[in-house]
Protein backbone atom coordinates (compact mmCIF):
# COMPACT_ATOMS: atom_id res chain seq x y z
CA UNK A 1 0.00 0.00 0.00
CA UNK A 2 1.73 3.65 -0.59
CA UNK A 3 2.28 5.89 1.98
CA UNK A 4 0.24 8.94 2.37
CA UNK A 5 2.05 12.04 1.25
CA UNK A 6 1.17 14.22 3.47
CA UNK A 7 2.09 11.97 6.62
CA UNK A 8 2.56 13.98 9.86
CA UNK A 9 6.02 14.24 10.72
CA UNK A 10 7.41 12.07 13.39
CA UNK A 11 7.49 13.74 17.30
CA UNK A 12 11.20 14.00 17.67
CA UNK A 13 11.23 15.88 14.77
CA UNK A 14 8.53 18.15 15.42
CA UNK A 15 10.19 18.83 18.39
CA UNK A 16 13.45 19.68 17.29
CA UNK A 17 12.32 22.05 14.14
CA UNK A 18 10.34 23.93 16.76
CA UNK A 19 13.23 24.02 19.40
CA UNK A 20 15.37 25.23 16.62
CA UNK A 21 12.97 27.99 15.42
CA UNK A 22 12.65 29.07 19.53
CA UNK A 23 16.16 29.32 19.43
CA UNK A 24 16.13 31.41 16.44
CA UNK A 25 13.73 33.84 17.78
CA UNK A 26 13.07 33.51 21.67
CA UNK A 27 16.46 35.93 21.61
CA UNK A 28 15.11 38.50 19.80
CA UNK A 29 11.87 38.39 21.45
CA UNK A 30 13.27 39.31 24.79
CA UNK A 31 14.69 42.86 23.59
CA UNK A 32 11.54 43.49 23.66
CA UNK A 33 10.95 42.83 27.27
CA UNK A 34 14.24 44.44 27.82
CA UNK A 35 13.19 47.93 26.25
CA UNK A 36 10.27 47.98 29.34
CA UNK A 37 12.90 47.49 32.04
CA UNK A 38 13.53 49.84 35.08
CA UNK A 39 16.94 48.28 35.80
CA UNK A 40 19.43 51.03 34.37
CA UNK A 41 22.63 49.52 35.68
CA UNK A 42 22.78 45.71 34.54
CA UNK A 43 21.42 42.76 32.41
CA UNK A 44 18.86 41.52 35.38
CA UNK A 45 16.30 38.90 34.53
CA UNK A 46 13.78 38.97 35.31
CA UNK A 47 13.23 42.40 34.92
CA UNK A 48 12.20 44.36 38.59
CA UNK A 49 9.95 46.90 37.09
CA UNK A 50 8.38 47.98 33.84
CA UNK A 51 8.16 51.54 32.53
CA UNK A 52 7.79 53.45 29.15
CA UNK A 53 9.96 56.19 30.06
CA UNK A 54 13.32 55.01 28.05
CA UNK A 55 11.20 55.53 24.57
CA UNK A 56 11.11 59.18 25.62
CA UNK A 57 14.27 59.50 26.62
CA UNK A 58 16.06 58.47 23.64
CA UNK A 59 13.25 60.28 21.36
CA UNK A 60 15.53 63.53 23.38
CA UNK A 61 18.92 62.00 22.31
CA UNK A 62 20.67 64.06 19.55
CA UNK A 63 23.22 61.94 18.96
CA UNK A 64 21.12 58.58 18.28
CA UNK A 65 18.99 61.12 16.58
CA UNK A 66 22.62 61.95 14.44
CA UNK A 67 23.61 58.45 13.84
CA UNK A 68 20.33 57.30 12.02
CA UNK A 69 20.19 60.15 10.07
CA UNK A 70 23.66 59.80 8.73
CA UNK A 71 22.58 56.00 8.81
CA UNK A 72 19.44 56.52 6.39
CA UNK A 73 21.16 58.77 4.55
CA UNK A 74 24.00 56.39 3.78
CA UNK A 75 22.00 53.41 3.19
CA UNK A 76 19.81 55.34 0.63
CA UNK A 77 22.81 56.74 -1.62
CA UNK A 78 24.60 53.10 -1.73
CA UNK A 79 21.23 51.22 -2.30
CA UNK A 80 20.57 54.06 -5.58
CA UNK A 81 24.58 52.79 -6.71
CA UNK A 82 23.56 49.88 -6.36
CA UNK A 83 20.43 49.86 -8.15
CA UNK A 84 22.37 51.11 -11.26
CA UNK A 85 25.63 49.07 -10.61
CA UNK A 86 23.42 45.79 -10.22
CA UNK A 87 20.52 46.26 -12.86
CA UNK A 88 23.41 46.80 -15.18
CA UNK A 89 25.78 44.20 -14.58
CA UNK A 90 22.64 41.68 -14.52
CA UNK A 91 21.30 42.81 -17.31
CA UNK A 92 24.80 42.25 -19.21
CA UNK A 93 25.14 38.54 -17.64
CA UNK A 94 21.73 37.48 -18.59
CA UNK A 95 20.60 39.12 -21.68
CA UNK A 96 24.42 38.73 -23.56
CA UNK A 97 27.24 35.80 -24.29
CA UNK A 98 30.44 37.25 -23.79
CA UNK A 99 33.94 36.19 -23.37
CA UNK A 100 34.38 36.41 -18.78
CA UNK A 101 30.56 36.10 -17.97
CA UNK A 102 31.25 33.72 -15.60
CA UNK A 103 34.16 35.84 -14.08
CA UNK A 104 31.78 38.52 -13.62
CA UNK A 105 28.96 37.03 -11.13
CA UNK A 106 32.17 35.84 -9.09
CA UNK A 107 33.36 39.65 -8.98
CA UNK A 108 29.78 40.43 -8.14
CA UNK A 109 29.68 38.36 -5.16
CA UNK A 110 33.31 38.42 -4.08
CA UNK A 111 32.63 41.31 -1.71
CA UNK A 112 30.23 39.55 0.49
CA UNK A 113 31.67 35.87 0.15
CA UNK A 114 35.09 37.34 1.42
CA UNK A 115 34.93 37.98 5.34
CA UNK A 116 33.88 41.84 5.71
CA UNK A 117 36.61 42.09 7.77
CA UNK A 118 39.01 41.02 4.55
CA UNK A 119 36.92 44.43 2.52
CA UNK A 120 37.17 46.70 5.26
CA UNK A 121 41.22 46.94 5.57
CA UNK A 122 41.66 46.27 1.89
CA UNK A 123 39.82 49.72 0.88
CA UNK A 124 40.68 51.19 4.34
CA UNK A 125 44.22 50.43 3.29
CA UNK A 126 43.36 51.52 0.10
CA UNK A 127 42.47 55.30 1.21
CA UNK A 128 45.62 55.86 3.04
CA UNK A 129 47.49 54.67 0.13
CA UNK A 130 45.66 57.13 -2.10
CA UNK A 131 45.50 59.82 0.99
CA UNK A 132 41.76 59.81 0.78
CA UNK A 133 40.68 61.10 4.15
CA UNK A 134 37.41 59.25 5.49
CA UNK A 135 34.22 61.16 4.93
CA UNK A 136 30.66 60.42 4.14
CA UNK A 137 31.50 59.05 0.82
CA UNK A 138 34.29 56.46 1.69
CA UNK A 139 31.39 55.00 3.95
CA UNK A 140 29.00 54.86 1.36
CA UNK A 141 32.09 52.99 -1.52
CA UNK A 142 32.07 50.93 1.20
CA UNK A 143 28.52 49.60 1.34
CA UNK A 144 27.51 49.96 -2.29
CA UNK A 145 30.02 47.60 -3.12
CA UNK A 146 28.19 44.81 -0.88
CA UNK A 147 24.93 46.08 -2.31
CA UNK A 148 25.70 45.46 -5.61
CA UNK A 149 24.82 41.97 -5.49
CA UNK A 150 21.78 41.91 -3.76
CA UNK A 151 20.52 43.96 -6.37
CA UNK A 152 22.36 41.80 -8.95
CA UNK A 153 20.69 38.42 -7.47
CA UNK A 154 17.24 39.96 -7.83
CA UNK A 155 17.85 41.09 -11.12
CA UNK A 156 19.15 38.35 -12.49
CA UNK A 157 16.47 36.21 -11.24
CA UNK A 158 13.56 38.31 -12.73
CA UNK A 159 15.72 38.48 -16.21
CA UNK A 160 15.98 34.90 -16.61
CA UNK A 161 12.25 34.28 -16.11
CA UNK A 162 11.14 37.38 -18.53
CA UNK A 163 11.40 36.61 -21.94
CA UNK A 164 13.65 37.50 -24.50
CA UNK A 165 10.81 38.16 -27.11
CA UNK A 166 9.25 40.73 -25.28
CA UNK A 167 12.36 43.14 -25.89
CA UNK A 168 12.16 41.57 -29.82
CA UNK A 169 8.18 42.51 -30.40
CA UNK A 170 8.51 45.80 -28.73
CA UNK A 171 11.42 46.41 -30.83
CA UNK A 172 9.52 45.36 -33.79
CA UNK A 173 6.74 47.21 -33.39
CA UNK A 174 8.90 50.59 -33.21
CA UNK A 175 9.88 51.09 -30.40
CA UNK A 176 13.39 52.11 -29.71
CA UNK A 177 15.60 50.81 -27.18
CA UNK A 178 14.79 53.46 -24.66
CA UNK A 179 11.39 53.10 -24.83
CA UNK A 180 11.80 49.40 -24.91
CA UNK A 181 13.40 50.07 -21.67
CA UNK A 182 10.63 52.17 -19.93
CA UNK A 183 7.67 50.74 -21.26
CA UNK A 184 8.68 46.96 -21.26
CA UNK A 185 11.87 46.19 -19.57
CA UNK A 186 11.16 48.19 -15.99
CA UNK A 187 7.86 47.31 -15.64
CA UNK A 188 8.59 43.45 -15.86
CA UNK A 189 12.08 43.89 -13.11
CA UNK A 190 10.42 46.70 -11.62
CA UNK A 191 8.99 44.30 -8.30
CA UNK A 192 12.78 42.55 -8.49
CA UNK A 193 14.42 45.61 -8.10
CA UNK A 194 12.03 47.61 -5.48
CA UNK A 195 13.22 43.93 -3.76
CA UNK A 196 16.33 44.10 -4.00
CA UNK A 197 16.48 47.68 -3.40
CA UNK A 198 14.82 46.69 -0.09
CA UNK A 199 17.63 44.22 0.77
CA UNK A 200 20.55 46.12 -0.19
CA UNK A 201 18.94 49.41 1.82
CA UNK A 202 18.58 46.32 4.92
CA UNK A 203 21.95 45.48 4.68
CA UNK A 204 23.71 48.51 4.56
CA UNK A 205 21.90 50.02 7.32
CA UNK A 206 22.24 46.61 9.26
CA UNK A 207 26.66 46.77 8.02
CA UNK A 208 29.19 47.23 10.93
CA UNK A 209 32.34 45.41 10.35
CA UNK A 210 33.03 46.93 6.62
CA UNK A 211 31.84 50.56 8.07
CA UNK A 212 34.37 50.27 11.13
CA UNK A 213 37.53 50.45 8.55
CA UNK A 214 36.03 53.11 5.95
CA UNK A 215 34.49 55.51 9.17
CA UNK A 216 36.16 58.29 10.38
CA UNK A 217 34.57 60.09 13.19
CA UNK A 218 31.06 59.75 11.80
CA UNK A 219 28.79 57.04 13.58
CA UNK A 220 26.34 55.20 12.03
CA UNK A 221 23.56 53.99 13.79
CA UNK A 222 25.80 50.00 14.34
CA UNK A 223 28.86 51.78 14.87
CA UNK A 224 26.95 53.67 17.86
CA UNK A 225 25.44 50.28 19.11
CA UNK A 226 28.91 48.70 18.57
CA UNK A 227 30.54 51.36 21.29
CA UNK A 228 27.85 50.82 23.77
CA UNK A 229 28.17 47.16 23.40
CA UNK A 230 32.10 47.66 23.68
CA UNK A 231 31.72 50.20 26.47
CA UNK A 232 28.27 50.20 28.04
CA UNK A 233 27.28 52.87 29.01
CA UNK A 234 23.39 53.95 28.53
CA UNK A 235 21.45 50.47 28.56
CA UNK A 236 18.49 51.53 28.42
CA UNK A 237 18.82 53.60 25.61
CA UNK A 238 20.51 50.94 23.73
CA UNK A 239 17.63 48.79 24.61
CA UNK A 240 15.39 50.90 23.22
CA UNK A 241 17.40 51.68 20.09
CA UNK A 242 17.73 47.88 19.15
CA UNK A 243 14.23 47.10 19.36
CA UNK A 244 13.47 49.82 17.39
CA UNK A 245 16.23 48.12 15.10
CA UNK A 246 14.62 45.12 14.74
CA UNK A 247 11.12 46.67 14.03
CA UNK A 248 12.60 48.82 11.27
CA UNK A 249 14.38 45.55 9.70
CA UNK A 250 11.14 43.61 9.73
CA UNK A 251 9.30 45.42 7.50
CA UNK A 252 11.61 45.52 4.36
CA UNK A 253 12.14 41.66 4.89
CA UNK A 254 8.42 41.32 4.65
CA UNK A 255 7.74 43.54 1.75
CA UNK A 256 10.45 42.26 0.07
CA UNK A 257 9.01 38.68 0.89
CA UNK A 258 5.37 39.34 -0.63
CA UNK A 259 7.18 41.20 -3.87
CA UNK A 260 8.97 38.41 -4.95
CA UNK A 261 7.19 35.47 -2.93
CA UNK A 262 5.47 34.45 -7.31
CA UNK A 263 8.91 34.03 -8.34
CA UNK A 264 11.37 30.60 -8.55
CA UNK A 265 13.66 32.64 -6.74
CA UNK A 266 12.67 34.90 -3.53
CA UNK A 267 14.53 37.52 -2.43
CA UNK A 268 17.11 37.62 0.66
CA UNK A 269 18.10 33.97 0.16
CA UNK A 270 21.53 34.71 -0.66
CA UNK A 271 22.00 37.62 2.00
CA UNK B 1 19.05 44.12 -26.19
CA UNK B 2 19.47 40.83 -27.39
CA UNK B 3 22.22 40.33 -29.18
CA UNK B 4 21.79 37.14 -30.38
CA UNK B 5 19.12 38.11 -32.50
CA UNK B 6 21.11 41.15 -34.19
CA UNK B 7 23.72 39.02 -36.31
CA UNK B 8 22.36 38.23 -39.48
CA UNK B 9 20.35 41.45 -39.98
CA UNK B 10 22.30 43.79 -42.33
CA UNK B 11 21.13 44.96 -45.37
CA UNK B 12 17.52 44.65 -45.03
CA UNK B 13 15.38 47.70 -45.71
CA UNK B 14 14.25 49.46 -42.71
CA UNK B 15 10.04 49.31 -42.79
CA UNK B 16 10.39 52.10 -40.32
CA UNK B 17 11.63 55.68 -40.66
CA UNK B 18 14.64 56.60 -39.33
CA UNK B 19 14.15 57.82 -35.55
CA UNK B 20 15.14 61.42 -35.22
CA UNK B 21 16.86 63.44 -32.02
CA UNK B 22 19.43 62.33 -29.95
CA UNK B 23 17.82 59.47 -28.20
CA UNK B 24 16.72 58.15 -31.12
CA UNK B 25 20.25 57.92 -33.06
CA UNK B 26 21.43 56.78 -29.79
CA UNK B 27 18.99 53.87 -29.38
CA UNK B 28 19.92 53.37 -33.19
CA UNK B 29 23.27 53.19 -32.72
CA UNK B 30 23.35 50.65 -29.95
CA UNK B 31 21.56 48.91 -31.65
CA UNK B 32 23.42 48.17 -34.09
CA UNK B 33 26.72 48.03 -32.38
CA UNK B 34 25.63 45.23 -29.53
CA UNK B 35 29.56 45.91 -28.66
CA UNK B 36 28.78 49.22 -27.79
CA UNK B 37 26.05 48.71 -25.88
CA UNK B 38 27.82 45.58 -23.95
CA UNK B 39 30.28 48.10 -23.18
CA UNK B 40 28.09 51.06 -22.03
CA UNK B 41 26.30 48.13 -19.61
CA UNK B 42 29.36 46.56 -18.14
CA UNK B 43 32.25 49.55 -17.50
CA UNK B 44 29.98 51.13 -14.65
CA UNK B 45 29.87 47.96 -12.32
CA UNK B 46 33.66 46.87 -14.14
CA UNK B 47 35.26 50.24 -12.92
CA UNK B 48 33.25 49.95 -9.36
CA UNK B 49 34.16 46.33 -8.97
CA UNK B 50 36.97 45.50 -10.64
CA UNK B 51 39.35 48.93 -10.30
CA UNK B 52 37.98 50.09 -6.95
CA UNK B 53 37.46 46.54 -5.04
CA UNK B 54 39.77 44.63 -6.69
CA UNK B 55 42.77 46.96 -6.77
CA UNK B 56 42.16 47.49 -3.18
CA UNK B 57 42.55 44.38 -2.88
CA UNK B 58 45.61 43.47 -4.40
CA UNK B 59 46.98 46.57 -3.30
CA UNK B 60 46.29 44.97 0.48
CA UNK B 61 47.91 41.80 -0.36
CA UNK B 62 50.90 43.29 -2.27
CA UNK B 63 51.71 44.87 1.48
CA UNK B 64 52.16 41.58 3.25
CA UNK B 65 54.94 41.13 1.31
CA UNK B 66 56.33 44.23 2.88
CA UNK B 67 57.65 43.61 6.16
CA UNK B 68 57.76 46.32 9.56
CA UNK B 69 61.52 47.45 10.70
CA UNK B 70 60.73 46.42 14.43
CA UNK B 71 63.22 49.52 15.79
CA UNK B 72 61.58 52.36 14.08
CA UNK B 73 58.01 51.19 13.31
CA UNK B 74 58.03 52.15 9.96
CA UNK B 75 57.13 49.63 7.17
CA UNK B 76 60.03 49.11 4.67
CA UNK B 77 58.70 48.27 1.07
CA UNK B 78 60.99 45.94 0.11
CA UNK B 79 59.67 42.74 -0.93
CA UNK B 80 60.24 39.93 1.53
CA UNK B 81 58.47 36.89 3.33
CA UNK B 82 59.74 37.85 7.01
CA UNK B 83 56.02 38.86 7.26
CA UNK B 84 54.78 35.20 6.61
CA UNK B 85 57.29 33.88 8.48
CA UNK B 86 56.06 36.17 11.64
CA UNK B 87 52.66 34.49 11.06
CA UNK B 88 54.62 31.07 12.11
CA UNK B 89 55.16 32.52 15.78
CA UNK B 90 53.53 30.37 18.70
CA UNK B 91 51.67 33.44 19.68
CA UNK B 92 49.87 33.74 15.89
CA UNK B 93 49.69 30.47 15.24
CA UNK B 94 47.33 29.98 18.51
CA UNK B 95 45.13 32.26 17.17
CA UNK B 96 45.57 30.77 14.10
CA UNK B 97 44.43 27.34 15.58
CA UNK B 98 41.95 28.94 18.16
CA UNK B 99 39.90 30.20 14.84
CA UNK B 100 39.86 27.36 12.76
CA UNK B 101 38.92 25.36 15.76
CA UNK B 102 36.27 27.36 16.35
CA UNK B 103 34.91 27.36 12.93
CA UNK B 104 35.04 23.84 13.13
CA UNK B 105 32.80 22.99 16.16
CA UNK B 106 30.26 26.17 15.09
CA UNK B 107 30.25 24.44 11.78
CA UNK B 108 29.10 21.34 12.62
CA UNK B 109 26.75 22.35 15.91
CA UNK B 110 24.97 24.59 13.01
CA UNK B 111 24.10 21.54 10.69
CA UNK B 112 23.14 19.53 13.79
CA UNK B 113 20.99 22.10 14.93
CA UNK B 114 19.81 23.27 11.01
CA UNK B 115 18.84 19.92 9.74
CA UNK B 116 15.17 19.30 11.51
CA UNK B 117 14.34 22.77 10.51
CA UNK B 118 15.31 22.41 6.57
CA UNK B 119 13.84 18.77 6.84
CA UNK B 120 10.97 19.46 8.69
CA UNK B 121 10.27 22.50 6.14
CA UNK B 122 11.33 20.32 3.05
CA UNK B 123 8.87 17.93 3.66
CA UNK B 124 6.21 18.11 5.90
CA UNK B 125 5.33 21.87 5.85
CA UNK B 126 2.67 22.68 3.32
CA UNK B 127 0.92 26.14 2.51
CA UNK B 128 0.60 28.71 5.46
CA UNK B 129 3.07 26.52 7.30
CA UNK B 130 5.65 26.96 4.80
CA UNK B 131 5.38 30.09 4.46
CA UNK B 132 5.64 30.58 7.92
CA UNK B 133 8.98 28.39 8.64
CA UNK B 134 10.79 30.29 5.38
CA UNK B 135 9.98 33.95 7.03
CA UNK B 136 10.92 32.45 10.46
CA UNK B 137 14.16 31.89 8.74
CA UNK B 138 14.61 34.13 7.04
CA UNK B 139 13.36 37.24 9.39
CA UNK B 140 16.48 36.31 11.84
CA UNK B 141 18.91 36.20 9.17
CA UNK B 142 18.24 39.94 7.99
CA UNK B 143 17.76 41.02 11.61
CA UNK B 144 20.09 43.43 13.00
CA UNK B 145 23.96 41.43 13.42
CA UNK B 146 24.41 43.67 16.30
CA UNK B 147 21.11 43.30 17.87
CA UNK B 148 21.29 39.51 17.89
CA UNK B 149 24.69 40.01 19.62
CA UNK B 150 23.32 42.41 22.08
CA UNK B 151 20.77 39.80 22.82
CA UNK B 152 23.05 37.07 23.85
CA UNK B 153 25.16 39.72 25.88
CA UNK B 154 21.39 39.65 27.51
CA UNK B 155 21.50 36.44 27.54
CA UNK B 156 24.64 35.23 28.70
CA UNK B 157 25.23 37.85 31.54
CA UNK B 158 25.96 36.68 34.92
CA UNK B 159 22.59 37.97 36.09
CA UNK B 160 20.57 37.50 33.06
CA UNK B 161 18.01 35.08 32.11
CA UNK B 162 20.18 31.82 31.56
CA UNK B 163 21.72 31.66 35.14
CA UNK B 164 18.53 32.61 36.55
CA UNK B 165 16.73 29.65 34.80
CA UNK B 166 19.44 27.41 35.76
CA UNK B 167 18.56 28.19 39.10
CA UNK B 168 14.63 28.19 38.80
CA UNK B 169 15.30 24.50 37.66
CA UNK B 170 17.89 23.91 40.23
CA UNK B 171 20.38 22.99 37.95
CA UNK B 172 23.16 25.59 39.05
CA UNK B 173 25.15 23.85 40.61
CA UNK B 174 25.45 22.20 36.33
CA UNK B 175 26.25 25.95 34.66
CA UNK B 176 28.98 26.47 37.41
CA UNK B 177 30.63 23.15 36.94
CA UNK B 178 30.86 23.85 33.29
CA UNK B 179 32.10 27.51 34.20
CA UNK B 180 34.95 25.96 36.18
CA UNK B 181 36.38 23.66 33.13
CA UNK B 182 39.94 25.42 32.09
CA UNK B 183 38.92 25.85 28.27
CA UNK B 184 35.37 26.56 27.82
CA UNK B 185 34.33 28.19 30.51
CA UNK B 186 35.27 31.52 32.72
CA UNK B 187 33.64 34.02 35.43
CA UNK B 188 30.77 33.92 33.64
CA UNK B 189 29.18 32.50 29.94
CA UNK B 190 29.02 36.17 28.28
CA UNK B 191 32.95 35.59 28.98
CA UNK B 192 33.86 32.55 28.10
CA UNK B 193 34.17 30.51 24.89
CA UNK B 194 31.19 28.58 25.34
CA UNK B 195 29.53 31.83 25.44
CA UNK B 196 31.40 32.83 21.79
CA UNK B 197 30.54 29.50 20.52
CA UNK B 198 26.90 29.64 21.32
CA UNK B 199 26.37 32.92 20.06
CA UNK B 200 28.54 31.98 16.28
CA UNK B 201 25.77 29.40 16.03
CA UNK B 202 23.17 31.30 16.53
CA UNK B 203 24.12 34.62 13.98
CA UNK B 204 25.26 32.08 11.82
CA UNK B 205 22.03 28.93 11.87
CA UNK B 206 20.05 30.60 8.83
CA UNK B 207 22.77 30.27 6.10
CA UNK B 208 22.90 26.87 7.58
CA UNK B 209 19.67 26.24 6.92
CA UNK B 210 18.73 27.34 3.49
CA UNK B 211 21.12 25.70 1.35
CA UNK B 212 20.16 22.32 3.21
CA UNK B 213 16.76 23.01 2.92
CA UNK B 214 17.12 23.84 -0.58
CA UNK B 215 19.13 20.53 -0.83
CA UNK B 216 16.44 18.56 0.89
CA UNK B 217 13.27 20.09 -1.72
CA UNK B 218 14.81 17.84 -4.43
CA UNK B 219 15.18 14.76 -2.52
CA UNK B 220 11.80 12.73 -3.82
CA UNK B 221 9.71 11.94 -0.92
CA UNK B 222 9.04 8.58 -2.35
CA UNK B 223 12.56 7.49 -2.29
CA UNK B 224 12.67 8.28 1.85
CA UNK B 225 9.33 5.67 1.72
CA UNK B 226 11.20 2.95 -0.67
CA UNK B 227 13.69 3.03 1.80
CA UNK B 228 11.48 1.92 4.54
CA UNK B 229 9.53 -0.25 2.95
CA UNK B 230 12.88 -2.00 2.10
CA UNK B 231 13.01 -2.65 5.74
CA UNK B 232 15.34 0.01 6.61
CA UNK B 233 14.87 1.17 10.28
CA UNK B 234 14.52 5.84 10.57
CA UNK B 235 18.06 5.60 11.43
CA UNK B 236 19.37 3.68 8.76
CA UNK B 237 17.43 5.57 5.87
CA UNK B 238 19.04 8.67 7.68
CA UNK B 239 22.24 7.57 7.14
CA UNK B 240 22.25 5.69 3.59
CA UNK B 241 19.60 8.10 2.03
CA UNK B 242 18.88 11.20 3.19
CA UNK B 243 22.34 12.19 4.86
CA UNK B 244 24.22 11.76 1.46
CA UNK B 245 21.48 13.48 -0.81
CA UNK B 246 21.64 16.45 2.06
CA UNK B 247 25.33 16.52 1.71
CA UNK B 248 25.72 19.17 -0.86
CA UNK B 249 23.65 21.26 0.82
CA UNK B 250 25.81 21.08 3.65
CA UNK B 251 28.94 21.57 2.50
CA UNK B 252 27.21 24.91 1.02
CA UNK B 253 26.04 25.83 4.52
CA UNK B 254 29.24 25.30 6.45
CA UNK B 255 30.86 27.80 3.40
CA UNK B 256 28.75 30.15 4.82
CA UNK B 257 29.45 29.54 8.53
CA UNK B 258 33.42 28.73 8.27
CA UNK B 259 33.52 31.62 6.40
CA UNK B 260 31.77 34.10 8.68
CA UNK B 261 33.46 32.83 11.35
CA UNK B 262 36.95 32.77 10.47
CA UNK B 263 36.75 36.31 9.41
CA UNK B 264 34.38 37.69 12.35
CA UNK B 265 36.31 39.84 14.98
CA UNK B 266 33.09 41.88 16.60
CA UNK B 267 31.21 38.13 18.79
CA UNK B 268 34.60 37.25 20.02
CA UNK B 269 35.55 40.57 21.06
CA UNK B 270 31.57 41.44 22.95
CA UNK B 271 31.04 38.07 23.99
CA UNK B 272 34.64 35.41 24.97
CA UNK B 273 37.91 35.90 26.64
CA UNK B 274 40.82 38.41 26.12
CA UNK B 275 42.42 35.55 23.77
CA UNK B 276 42.28 36.54 20.07
CA UNK B 277 40.53 35.23 16.88
CA UNK B 278 41.76 35.92 13.31
CA UNK B 279 39.42 39.16 12.73
CA UNK B 280 40.44 40.75 16.04
CA UNK B 281 44.28 39.99 15.28
CA UNK B 282 43.78 41.75 12.17
CA UNK B 283 41.99 44.67 13.60
CA UNK B 284 44.73 45.32 16.43
CA UNK B 285 47.61 44.93 14.09
CA UNK B 286 46.30 47.62 11.56
CA UNK B 287 45.08 49.81 14.36
CA UNK B 288 47.14 50.08 17.56
CA UNK B 289 49.91 48.23 16.29
CA UNK B 290 49.89 49.89 12.86
CA UNK B 291 51.61 47.30 11.36
CA UNK B 292 50.01 46.59 8.06
CA UNK B 293 52.42 44.00 6.69
CA UNK B 294 51.21 41.75 9.18
CA UNK B 295 47.78 42.51 9.31
CA UNK B 296 47.67 41.86 5.53
CA UNK B 297 49.29 38.39 5.96
CA UNK B 298 46.89 37.80 8.40
CA UNK B 299 43.85 38.00 6.09
CA UNK B 300 45.59 36.00 3.72
CA UNK B 301 45.28 32.87 5.87
CA UNK B 302 41.49 33.25 5.72
CA UNK B 303 41.63 33.81 1.74
CA UNK B 304 43.71 30.89 1.47
CA UNK B 305 41.73 28.47 3.86
CA UNK B 306 38.96 29.57 2.17
CA UNK B 307 40.21 28.95 -1.16
CA UNK B 308 40.94 24.86 -0.59
CA UNK B 309 37.83 24.72 1.35
CA UNK B 310 35.77 26.35 -1.64
CA UNK B 311 37.58 23.88 -3.98
CA UNK B 312 36.78 20.70 -1.71
CA UNK B 313 33.02 21.95 -1.58
CA UNK B 314 32.92 22.17 -5.12
CA UNK B 315 34.56 18.40 -5.77
CA UNK B 316 31.49 17.72 -4.14
CA UNK B 317 29.12 19.06 -5.67
CA UNK B 318 27.92 22.10 -2.95
CA UNK B 319 27.48 24.76 -5.56
CA UNK B 320 24.50 23.24 -7.05
CA UNK B 321 22.64 23.04 -4.20
CA UNK B 322 23.30 27.16 -3.60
Amino acid sequence: MRSDRSQSAPRGLKIAAAAGLAFLHLPILLIFVYAFTTEEKSYQWPPPGLTTQWFAATWARPDVWQALGLSVQVAAISTAIALVLGTLCAAAVSQTRFFGREAISLLVILPIALPGIITGIALRSAFSLAEIPFSFWTIVLGHATFCVVVVYNNAVARFRRTSGSLIEASMDLGADGFQTFRHVILPNIGTALLAGGMLAFALSFDEVIVTTFTAGQQQTLPIWMLEELVRPRQRPVTNVVAMVVVLATLLPILAAYYLTREGDQIAGAGK
Amino acid sequence: MSVQAVTGTSDVTAILPRRGGFAGSLSDLLWRRPGLLLFVMLAPPLLWLGVVYIGSLIALLAQSFFSIDEFSGLISRELTLKTYGDLFQPANLDIIIRTVTMAAMVTLASAVVAFPIAYYAARYARGKWKALFYLGVMLPLWSSYLVKVYAWKLILAKEGILTWLFAKLHLSWLLDSWLSLPVVGGNSLSVSFTGTFIVFVYVWLPFMILPIQAALERVPGNLVEASSDLGASPGQTFRNVLFPLALPGIVAGSIFTFSLTLGDYIIPQIIGTSRLFIGQAVYAQQGTAGNIPLAAAFTVVPIVIMGFYLWGAKRMGAFDAL
